[in-house]
């Protein structure tokens, strides 16, 4: 077998990319949770959101560290790799990448330094107004890469000079089409899944017996969120997809599984796709119930990926999968969450029911595996395209590279990978374990008025 | 519009990378330095004495390289896929180095571990810079608007000449920072180090010097002939006088003289380098202007960047300023 340069390339953009969203994915969601603390604090003065706030923003800064660590990497794959697709696309995409690194960098070196060293530097009101700005700023970096993201998906504002895509209406360029509901059901995402990791800390806390009234807080703050958050993700999920239906019809009919138009169309509920034969084999289908969800009418229908040539069809396994993965986490986050809330409102047992604390901590990972899921079902559901229905993923690859070339770099990407993200992880396990502190044990800065490093602010000194 | 943005990017840029080279290159320096400090509580001076301030240095990376996208994205298709495996060494060598400074200070038991990846990685990062620098000078092998070579182009004695070179180089940048920021014997220390870098680096500007013109003809048309040779030999002479100077202060009580001395070094390479392609992005291929992107585009982003920056800056020279002065094992700042 011949290593294939553009089948490598995509694997080492997913595996670096996989790996780097897993951070922002938390980092937005806890900025937020963080500033929304540090308000609590601010207008009560109450020390608890102090010490549950100090708790978080040692994670946070781990969190940050390592989300800026695999950044470094992410610009420059666009060179090494995807040449051919940087030459056709950057006078429209670089702009727009080049605001997301400027803003992450500018928040980084002053706001996040004022979050994390800062509290006896600055005034209450500034850091309280810092841990707003870093939100901000995690928002703004979500902004610009969505928007470049979705500019790929639904392409406009741009005309075409010799193959190559130049700027005409900047406005139409960043909310295209899809990117608004990108944007809101990103977000969204993002933030469950910082509650669900709230609430599976706050529950593993309390069963440990350690810091009980923070916990509480943590998990009843966390229900409360996830209650309007889960069902609202439901329905943005709905609406992206009628969106994505609109602009990528082929993308739907991967997700469905539907290789031939059919009226009214089925749900299936599971097969084994085969692209070569374009038929799902075993398939479990639920009549009609797919024009209703897709057309919101009995009899409405699809495109099968049957009305494509072949060489403009998405593979299905993977959307197709990775969509049931999605919207299978979605329904046991939204049981968890109903669920959680009745305990909570019934004289609050749920402290006190053992085995749904314990369910908890199991939940919280979920967030991530939904966020990637998610992720592979568009960026494979888009293909074989990088920029939608204009420029081939095959035409994308920098044209020097040869499959061993690729499959060398990938295979460093993967060690160095395995050794960083499981340290930073069982690191951040530790200070979980250890729990919330009490005031004096915020990292101390220094004589000099000096900022720590964040790492070294996330570890919180010993206990006395 | 008629106003012409690429002069502006062009200086912004080498803004960037004149600035990156300076910063990151004497926080590389200390990491390499670092492997070859005497003993124990000396390497944690020298580990103090850049703490605080590299990671703030190795934006600057992330700056050069979006700013070459977005202002020349032909450069940066044409040239980052030549020097592929440099660039993937060195970006997991900087993530490696990255780890490695955080976790040295918590992990007792891996702590030797965590040292010579520290001082591993700030080797073999220097080394892939030196090898892309050398690349770039040699030009690159272009077929229309691709790099049509291999991925192993960059295999060259001069590049790997320009490696070894960038090593001692950042070598004595982070020698003169440790003559500023130490004192006694590790000071002593830091200036013998010092001599030896600068004697490698003046043997390696001349190999450079000597080297480019005779296997670019262009080059030497440009030094070599008249009335050129008038106005570009000061720059060789300011050379040799900084040189001289440096030599001087490394051997006496000198404290700020090592690292401005580097520094000026630095700059009159980075000079003559760009007196010998310019005004090619792409030698010897394509100018700034072809390689330059859409007039929209750089006005989009330079709007942004005209705001952003002097702030960024000024939170530098800030931070810069709480930390100055000498650091010492007891007051650390971990």
């Amino acid at each position: 077998m011949s290593l294939d340069p553009v089948l490598l390339s995509r694997l080492q953009w997913a595996w670096v990319i996989a790996w780097h969203i897993l951070l922002p994915a938390f980092t937005v969601g806890l900025a937020s949770y963080i500033a929304v603390l540090e308000a609590f604090y601010f207008f009560t003065k109450r020390e608890i959101w102090f010490r549950i706030s100090g708790f978080w923003i040692r994670i946070f800064a781990v969190t940050f560290g390592m989300g800026v660590v695999s950044g470094i990497i992410m610009p420059f794959q666009f060179g090494t790799n995807w040449s051919r697709f940087t030459d056709a696309t950057a006078d429209v995409l670089s702009p727009m990448m080049a605001y997301e690194g400027l803003m992450a960098f500018f928040l980084e070196a002053s706001f996040l330094g004022v979050l994390l060293f800062g509290r006896k530097l600055v005034p209450a009101w500034a850091h309280f107004v810092a841990a707003f700005m870093v939100a901000f700023g995690t928002l703004l970096s979500s902004f610009w890469i969505l928007a470049t993201n979705s500019w790929m998906q639904t392409p406009q504002g741009y005309k075409l000079v010799d193959g190559r895509f130049e700027p005409v209406d900047w406005l139409a360029i960043i909310f295209n089409p899809s990117f608004p509901y990108r944007l809101a059901h990103n977000v969204t995402a993002f933030y469950i899944t910082t509650g669900f990791v709230v609430l599976g800390v706050g529950a593993y806390l309390l069963r440990r017996g350690k810091a009980a009234e923070e916990s509480r807080l943590m998990i009843r703050m966390a229900l409360d969120l996830l209650i309007v958050l889960v069902p609202l993700q439901i329905f943005l999920g709905d609406l992206h997809g009628l969106n994505t239906l609109e602009y990528q019809p082929a993308k739907i009919a991967a997700i469905e599984g539907r290789y031939d138009t059919v009226q009214p169309v089925p749900l299936t509920l599971f097969g084994i796709p085969d692209d070569r034969d374009a038929v799902m084999h075993d398939a479990i289908d639920i009549p009609d119930l797919g024009s209703l969800i897709l057309t919101h009418s009995w009899n409405g229908t699809i495109k099968g990926l049957k009305e494509w040539p072949p060489d403009e069809r998405p593979p299905v396994g993977p959307p197709f999968f990775a969509f049931r993965i999605m919207v299978g986490i979605g329904f046991i986050m939204l049981a968890v969450a109903i669920v959680g809330q009745v305990l909570l409102r019934t004289g609050e047992r749920l402290y006190r029911t053992g085995w749904f604390l314990r369910l908890c901590p199991w939940v919280a990972p979920l967030g991530f595996i939904a966020v990637v899921a998610g992720w592979i079902v568009t960026e494979v559901g888009r293909q074989p395209w990088t920029v939608y229905g204009l420029m081939r993923t095959a035409d994308s690859v920098s044209p020097s590279l040869t499959g061993s070339d690729v499959a060398i770099s990938l295979a460093f990407y993967v060690i160095v990978y395995l050794v960083m993200f499981p340290t930073g992880i069982a690191f951040m396990a530790g200070l979980v374990r250890r729990g919330p502190q009490a005031a004096d044990a915020e990292p101390s800065a220094i004589e000099s008025g000096r900022p720590e490093r964040p790492f070294a602010a996330a570890s919180p000194r010993p206990e006395p | 519009m008629a106003l012409d943005l690429v002069p502006i990017w062009t200086a912004l840029l080498a803004l960037a990378v004149f600035y990156y080279v300076v910063f990151d290159g004497f926080d590389l320096g200390v990491g390499m330095l670092y492997g070859f400090a005497p003993d124990e509580t000396e390497r944690s001076i020298v580990m103090n004495s850049v703490a605080p301030i590299w990671d703030g240095n190795e934006t600057w990376l992330v700056f050069g390289g979006l700013g070459l996208l977005a202002a020349f994205p032909l450069a940066f298709a044409i040239i980052i896929p030549a020097v592929y495996f440099p660039i993937l060494i060195m970006l997991l060598a900087l993530v490696f180095r990255g780890v490695a400074f955080e976790f040295r200070f918590r992990r007792s038991g891996l702590r030797r571990f965590w040292d010579q990846a520290f001082c591993g990685g700030s080797i073999v990062a220097t080394f892939a810079q030196g090898v892309v620098l050398g690349t770039f000078i040699q030009g690159f092998k272009v077929d229309g608007r691709h790099f049509a070579g291999t991925s192993f182009d960059w295999v060259t004695p001069f590049a790997l000449l320009t490696g070894l070179a960038l090593m001692f180089g950042y070598g004595l940048l982070g020698a003169g920072w440790l003559i500023l920021k130490t004192e006694g014997a590790l000071q002593d220390w830091a200036r013998k180090a010092g001599r030896v870098c600068l004697i490698a680096v003046l043997i390696a500007i001349l190999a450079v010097s000597i080297w480019t013109p005779l296997a670019e003809p262009e080059i030497a048309r440009r030094w070599f002939s008249w009335p050129n040779i008038g106005f570009l030999s000061p720059v060789p002479l300011i050379t040799l006088l900084i040189a001289a100077a440096e030599w001087h202060a490394l051997q006496r009580n000198h404290e700020l003289v090592p690292f401005l001395g580097a520094v000026g070094l630095f700059l009159m390479s980075f000079i003559g380098i760009a007196i010998s392609l310019w005004p090619m992005i792409v030698p010897y291929h394509y100018t700034l202007w072809e390689a330059a992107s859409s007039e929209s585009t750089q006005a989009f982003l330079l709007i942004g960047t005209l705001f952003l920056l002097p702030i960024i800056l000024m939170y530098t020279a800030w931070s810069y300023w709480v930390f100055r002065g000498k650091v010492r094992s007891d007051v650390g700042y971990h």
